[in-house]
């Protein structure tokens, strides 16, 4: 049994992303007692960006400093960060926020949890895992010097990650299974000229191939699956999308068919007093920026919320 | 604690011990988001399990060794052999589930 702290809080925000370290500050800010739950460092999947360049004010930031910086303005105002890992969220009068390691009591919860890449789906990609399968160019872009690398997606994290392993890789062919490309026409334009990158499109991945050394190749064709032509690779960087981080709350709250947290105006879920924001959220634009925003509504309005209850 | 290159097979190949070795590097964040997880992982399971670092930059031949293309990496080993691995960064019930099925006494 895990203990349960005896204080209630004002606000538990899950999750240290741009939404939930936002959301802490703004509450913290309104004089409200709270506390943010993360199960890594602070962070969340903006640190894996290698350069923002919509951030406003922020010209060219990398990705982990921004998030860095974040962090340290909210520590400013002593925003209590409890590394933990929750694991459901009973709702009430007073909702109990139930972790691996103990359990706390909140006047209302934000949810900030993000979203992790998706998986492509294809025979390979668990076994090649690590291997040369990857999904974040940052981490894993430096073991691919002078290889030819594939990157599968056409949006503007596919673009930008393909655009980073040229640094690395001899070439790296971007495959995608429409013709154009779903990236802001800025980021097209700057790197679908470039001299290492060769589209392939429209094309789909059907297995990525291998052997003990790891990833030696990526099986592609046509939708049809007619065709398939293997293209030599040592590494296979996936960037289609993303899966909510939201499995903890399907009991609690109402999903959308995709995973991700419905909605009110008021970035409330189903539940009152339980908010959602970011990318967990059913929102459209998974921006660092309107995460943040999100994060800081969401805070304002849980104020309001407690308000009437003289709270 | 680090491993390098020279020390790896003395502290984790020929450790009675069972090791988790986290190959890290420093420009990557994931691994730093991950370094406090598996901190107080390390403290918890003080004297059951030995924890170790290598940084993949400084020790390429270890790293070359066991493949690793993907970082953060946690290798598992028993008796000097590797038994399983977490790639990417992960929650500290995953490392002691992990750890569970590895080591039956832990």
């Amino acid at each position: 049994m895990s203990e349960k702290e005896k204080r209630i809080y004002d606000n538990v925000i899950i999750g240290a992303g741009p939404a939930g370290l936002t959301a802490g500050l703004y509450a913290i800010r309104a004089g409200r007692s709270v506390l943010v739950l993360e199960q890594l460092a602070p962070g969340g999947q903006a640190v894996t960006t290698w350069q923002v360049d919509n951030y406003p004010g922020l010209p060219h930031v990398n990705g982990a400093e921004l998030m860095m910086k974040m962090n340290t303005q909210i520590q400013e105002f002593n925003v209590p960060i409890v590394l933990d890992q929750v694991i459901q969220v009973t709702p009430g009068d007073v909702h109990t926020v139930h972790c691996a390691g103990a359990d706390y009591s909140a006047r209302t919860v934000i949810i900030a949890t993000g979203a992790i890449p998706k998986k492509l789906g294809v025979p390979g990609e668990d076994a090649f895992r690590g291997r040369g399968v990857s999904y974040c160019a940052t981490c894993d872009g430096a073991f691919f010097k002078d290889v030819p690398v594939a990157v599968v997606g056409g949006g503007n994290t596919a673009l930008e990650e393909a655009e980073f392993l040229t640094r690395f890789a001899s070439k790296v062919y971007l495959i995608h299974r429409r013709d154009a490309f779903r990236a802001d026409q800025i980021i097209q334009d700057h790197v679908l000229k470039m001299s290492k990158i060769e589209t392939v499109t429209p094309k789909v991945p059907f297995r990525i191939v291998g052997g003990e050394q790891g990833v030696q190749g990526i099986a592609i064709g046509p939708r049809d699956g007619k065709e398939e032509k293997v293209i030599e690779v040592k590494g296979v960087f996936i960037f289609t999308g993303l899966t909510p981080q939201t499995g903890f709350v399907k009991e609690t709250v109402s999903l959308d068919k995709g995973g991700y947290i419905k909605t009110d105006q008021r970035f409330m879920t189903t539940q009152p007093g339980i908010f959602a924001v970011g990318d967990c959220r059913d929102n459209i634009v998974k921006q660092i920026i309107v995460a943040a925003g999100e994060g800081a509504a969401a805070a304002v309005l849980a104020d309001k919320y407690l308000q009437p209850a003289g709270i | 604690m680090d491993v390098t290159d020279q020390t790896f097979e003395s502290e984790v190949l020929k450790s009675e011990t069972p090791v988790i070795v986290d190959f890290w590097a420093a420009w990557c964040t994931p691994c730093r988001m991950l370094s406090p997880v598996v901190e107080e992982f390390s403290l918890e399971y003080k004297g059951k399990i030995r924890v170790l670092r290598l940084d993949v930059d400084a020790n390429p031949n270890i790293a070359g060794r066991f493949a690793i293309f993907s970082i953060p990496s946690l290798l598992f080993f028993k008796q000097g052999r590797l038994v399983d691995q977490i790639v990417g960064a992960c929650t500290k019930s995953k490392i002691i589930s992990v750890a569970g099925n590895v080591w039956e006494e832990v």
